[in-house]
C-alpha cells in the first residue's frame, strides 16, 4: 500500500508547498509512490488518516499548538518544511519587539482582536522527525528527503557552513565585496544559491549545529558593522535559535 | 429586496466551509438561511496574522525587499518589486531603461506562474467536476501535461530573470545583482513563441467548459493601475471604473482600509461599499492595451469591458496569460534592438541613503499592491504599510455572496456550497498575503 501523506500550513507564505507544486512532471512521478490525502492548497478532499505529515509555517498562536499536537498524534513521521517551520524564519523578527506594540502597529485600536505570541518553529511545540530547510525549500532536497523517508533512511542534510559550497562555486567572497554575509555560520545544502545570484547569504537555512558565532560577529564588526548591526543580521533568520541558547 | 430573498418561504439551510480548499491561505464561509431569508452570510479569514509592518521597523533599507517578499510565496516577485519601488521612491533612486524592461519581464513571469497555477490546477477541477487536479492527471493526461508545460516555462522564465521562482534574489534596490544574457533571452523568446499552440489548447478547453461558469452579475467598482502607454502592470496611475485616475502616492484615498468587528480581515472601500481588484479589474480598465492575441482570446469568451461577473476573473486571467507571453516577446525584441548592456558581476548599485517616504504601486497577479515605507536619514525603516490585493477584495467577495445566495436557493445545499467556493476561488484569494488578516472564533 502506498504511504499516505498530508500537507499542513501555519504562519508562512505557502512558498514551500508551492515548490512541491512546482515539481511539475516530477510531482506526477512522486504521486505514483505516495497517496496525497490532504493538501488544502490543491485539493478539496481531506482525511486524517496519514503516515507522513509535511508542515509549513511557524506556530505563532497558543491555540495552533492543539492543531499541531493532533497532527503529531495522527502521523508516523512529521517533516518540517521551510525556514518558518524549521527555525522560526522571518516570523521570529517580531519576537524582539514588544508584542503588544506589534499588534498595535498593524491593527491600531483593534489590536486586542489579534491573538499572537512569539513565533516558533514546529519542533518547539511537537517532536519533528525530519527537516527540509530553506526559504523557500529546494525542490531537489525535498525529493531527497521524501525518497529517504520512503526507503526508511535518514536524509543526508549538510552540517557545515554555506562557505564550503560557496568556495566550491568560486564566488567572490561577499565580505571582499563590502557585503555582510552570514554564510560562515549558516547550514549549507543550498549550493550557496543567493551568492551565486550576485547577493549574499541571509541565513535562511538556520545555524549549523556548532556555529562559531563569536568569530562571525567579530568578522561582521571587523568589516565595519556595529555590534548592534551584527546582532540584527543574525536576527533576520536566527531569532528563535539564538533565543533558545 | 425582501421579496427576492423569500423565493423559497420554507427554505432552511446552513453552509459552513471551514478552510476553503484550493486557495492560498485559510478562509471560511458561513451562510444561514431561515424560512427563505438570508440571516447570515460571511466570508472570514482564519490565517495567522504575521505582522510584517511591525517586523520591518528598525531594519535597514537594503533588507526590506528580502523581508517583505516573504509575505507571499506565490507573488513574491510582485511584493519584491512593490517593495523596491517604495524604497526607490523614498530615496529618489532611478533605474535604467534596460532594468525596467527586465523587471517587466519578471512581473510577466510571475503573472504566468500564478495565473496558470490558478486556472489550470485550482479552477479547472471545479469546471470538470472533480475535487483536485490529481484525478485529472489520469483522466485527462494531455490537458494536464499542457498546463504543466506552460507552468514549467513560466517558472524557468522566473529562474532566468530573477534567479529563482520564489523569493527572487537578483531584484535589488537600483536594479539587478545579475542579469540574464542575450542568448538566454533569445532562447526564452523562442520558447514563448513555441508555447502559443499550448495556450490555444488551454483556451479551447476552457471555452468548451465555459457553460459551467455561473452567469452572475453584480455591479461594482473596479480598481487597477492604468497607463496611456501600455497594459499597466509595473507602473501607472490608480485607475477606477467610477472615478478619475490618481498617482500611486495617493493610494490611501482609494483603499480606505477598515476593520469589521464580526468578520475581521482588513477590508477596503472607495466609492461604493466595496471594490474589486485583479485580472478582471485590469481588463475592465485597460482592455484597449491588451496584445492582439490576448484581445482575440477575450473575444472568444465574449469578455469585454465592463464585465461585472466575478466568475469571469478566471477568463481574464487566461487573457492575461496570453498578453504576458506576447508582451514578453515584445520586450525581448526591444532589448535585442538596443543591445543588452552588460553589468559587473555581483552588481551592487551605489545608493545615496537619505530620509524620506515612498510608495510603490504594482499590479500583481491578484490585483493592485501598495508598499509604503518611511526611512530615517540612516536608511532605517521607521514606518511601513502594505495594502494587499486580497484584502481589497474581501468586502466584494462577501457582497457577491449575499447577492448570489438568494438567486440559487432552489439548489441543494451541496450545490450552493460549491457555487460559493467557486466564487471565492474565482477571486484567487491569497490569504497568506493578507498581512492584516485576523483570527476570529465562531461557536
Amino acid at each position: 500500500m502506498k504511504p499516505k501523506v498530508a500537507f499542513f500550513d501555519f504562519a508562512g507564505c505557502e512558498g514551500d508547498q508551492l515548490q512541491v507544486a512546482n515539481l511539475e512532471e516530477e510531482l506526477l512521478d512522486l504521486l505514483g509512490q505516495v497517496e496525497v490525502v490532504s493538501f488544502r492548497e490543491v485539493m478539496k478532499e481531506h482525511s486524517d488518516n496519514y503516515d507522513i505529515a509535511f508542515i509549513e509555517g511557524s506556530c505563532t498562536r497558543l491555540h495552533d499548538e492543539e492543531r499541531l499536537k493532533q497532527i503529531r498524534k495522527n502521523a508516523k513521521i512529521v517533516v518540517a518544511i521551510g525556514a518558518c517551520a524549521t527555525i522560526g524564519g522571518i516570523n521570529s523578527l517580531k519576537n524582539y519587539q514588544d508584542l503588544d506594540d506589534v499588534r498595535k502597529t498593524v491593527y491600531g485600536d483593534k489590536a486586542k482582536l489579534f491573538d499572537t505570541y512569539a513565533a516558533r518553529p514546529i519542533d518547539a511545540v511537537i517532536p519533528v522527525d525530519a527537516y527540509v530547510h530553506g526559504c523557500p525549500i529546494n525542490r531537489e532536497e525535498f525529493l531527497h528527503v521524501v525518497k529517504s523517508l520512503l526507503l526508511g533512511k535518514k536524509p543526508d542534510i549538510p552540517n557545515y557552513p554555506v562557505c564550503v559550497e560557496c568556495k566550491k562555486n568560486e564566488n567572490i567572497c561577499a565580505f571582499e565585496r563590502g557585503e555582510f554575509c552570514v554564510g560562515p555560520v549558516t547550514r549549507a545544502g543550498c549550493d550557496s544559491c543567493c551568492v551565486n545570484e550576485g547577493t549574499k547569504c541571509w541565513g535562511c537555512r538556520g545555524l549549523v549545529d556548532n556555529p562559531n558565532e563569536n568569530s562571525q560577529k567579530e568578522i561582521l564588526i571587523k568589516y565595519g558593522l556595529t555590534v548592534d548591526d551584527a546582532i540584527k543580521k543574525f536576527r533576520l533568520y536566527f531569532g528563535w535559535q539564538e533565543r533558545k541558547k | 429586496m425582501a421579496g427576492e430573498e423569500k423565493i423559497m418561504e420554507n427554505k432552511n439551510f446552513d453552509v459552513e466551509v471551514h478552510h476553503v480548499t484550493r486557495v492560498e491561505g485559510h478562509g471560511n464561509i458561513y451562510v444561514n438561511v431561515r424560512n427563505g431569508t438570508l440571516e447570515r452570510c460571511e466570508w472570514n479569514i482564519s490565517e495567522a496574522p504575521r505582522f510584517f509592518e511591525a517586523m520591518v521597523v528598525g531594519r535597514n533599507w537594503s533588507e526590506l525587499h528580502h523581508i517583505t517578499s516573504r509575505i507571499c510565496g506565490i507573488c513574491s516577485i510582485g511584493h519584491t518589486l512593490a517593495s523596491l519601488r517604495a524604497t526607490e521612491a523614498a530615496m529618489g533612486i532611478t533605474i535604467s531603461e534596460q532594468d525596467l524592461k527586465l523587471r517587466k519581464i519578471a512581473l510577466h513571469a510571475e503573472n504566468l506562474q500564478s495565473h496558470l497555477l490558478h486556472v489550470g490546477f485550482l479552477v479547472l477541477p471545479d469546471l470538470m467536476g472533480v475535487g483536485s487536479v490529481i484525478p485529472l492527471a489520469s483522466s485527462n493526461p494531455e490537458e494536464v501535461k499542457t498546463v504543466l508545460r506552460l507552468h514549467r516555462l513560466a517558472n524557468e522564465m522566473s529562474d532566468m530573470v530573477c534567479g529563482r521562482t520564489t523569493h527572487p534574489q537578483r531584484l535589488i534596490p537600483g536594479g539587478f545583482s545579475k542579469i540574464p544574457s542575450m542568448k538566454e533571452l533569445r532562447g526564452l523568446r523562442e520558447r514563448l513563441k513555441a508555447s502559443v499552440p499550448d495556450l490555444q489548447a488551454v483556451a479551447k478547453l476552457l471555452k468548451s467548459l465555459a457553460p459551467k461558469i455561473p452567469d452572475f452579475v453584480r455591479e461594482t467598482e473596479f480598481i487597477a493601475l492604468t497607463s496611456p502607454n501600455e497594459y499597466a502592470l509595473y507602473d501607472g496611475k490608480i485607475g477606477s471604473t467610477d472615478t478619475d485616475a490618481a498617482p500611486a502616492r495617493e493610494y490611501l484615498s482609494f483603499t480606505n482600509e477598515y476593520i469589521v468587528p464580526q468578520s475581521t480581515a482588513k477590508r477596503a472601500k472607495h466609492k461604493r461599499e466595496s471594490y474589486m481588484v485583479g485580472a478582471l479589474a485590469r481588463l475592465n480598465i485597460n482592455y484597449d492595451k491588451l496584445s492582439p492575441l490576448a484581445k482575440k482570446t477575450a473575444e472568444m469568451f465574449n469578455l469585454k469591458p465592463v464585465c461585472h461577473n466575478p466568475f469571469m476573473n478566471n477568463i481574464a486571467q487566461l487573457v492575461e496569460v496570453v498578453h504576458s507571453v506576447e508582451d514578453s516577446i515584445t520586450l525581448i525584441n526591444e532589448l535585442e534592438a538596443t543591445g543588452l548592456k552588460s553589468q559587473p558581476d555581483y552588481n551592487s548599485p551605489k545608493i545615496k541613503v537619505k530620509a524620506g517616504q515612498g510608495v510603490g504601486g504594482v499590479e500583481v497577479p491578484r490585483g493592485i499592491l501598495f508598499h509604503d515605507y518611511t526611512y530615517n536619514k540612516n536608511g532605517i525603516c521607521t514606518k511601513a504599510n502594505c495594502v494587499i490585493p486580497t484584502n481589497q477584495n474581501h468586502g466584494n467577495i462577501e457582497l457577491d455572496m449575499k447577492a448570489i445566495v438568494p438567486k440559487i436557493m432552489d439548489k441543494t445545499p451541496k450545490e450552493i456550497e460549491l457555487t460559493l467556493e467557486m466564487l471565492v476561488r474565482a477571486y484567487d484569494p491569497c490569504i497568506s498575503c493578507s498581512t492584516h488578516a485576523v483570527k476570529v472564533h465562531f461557536v
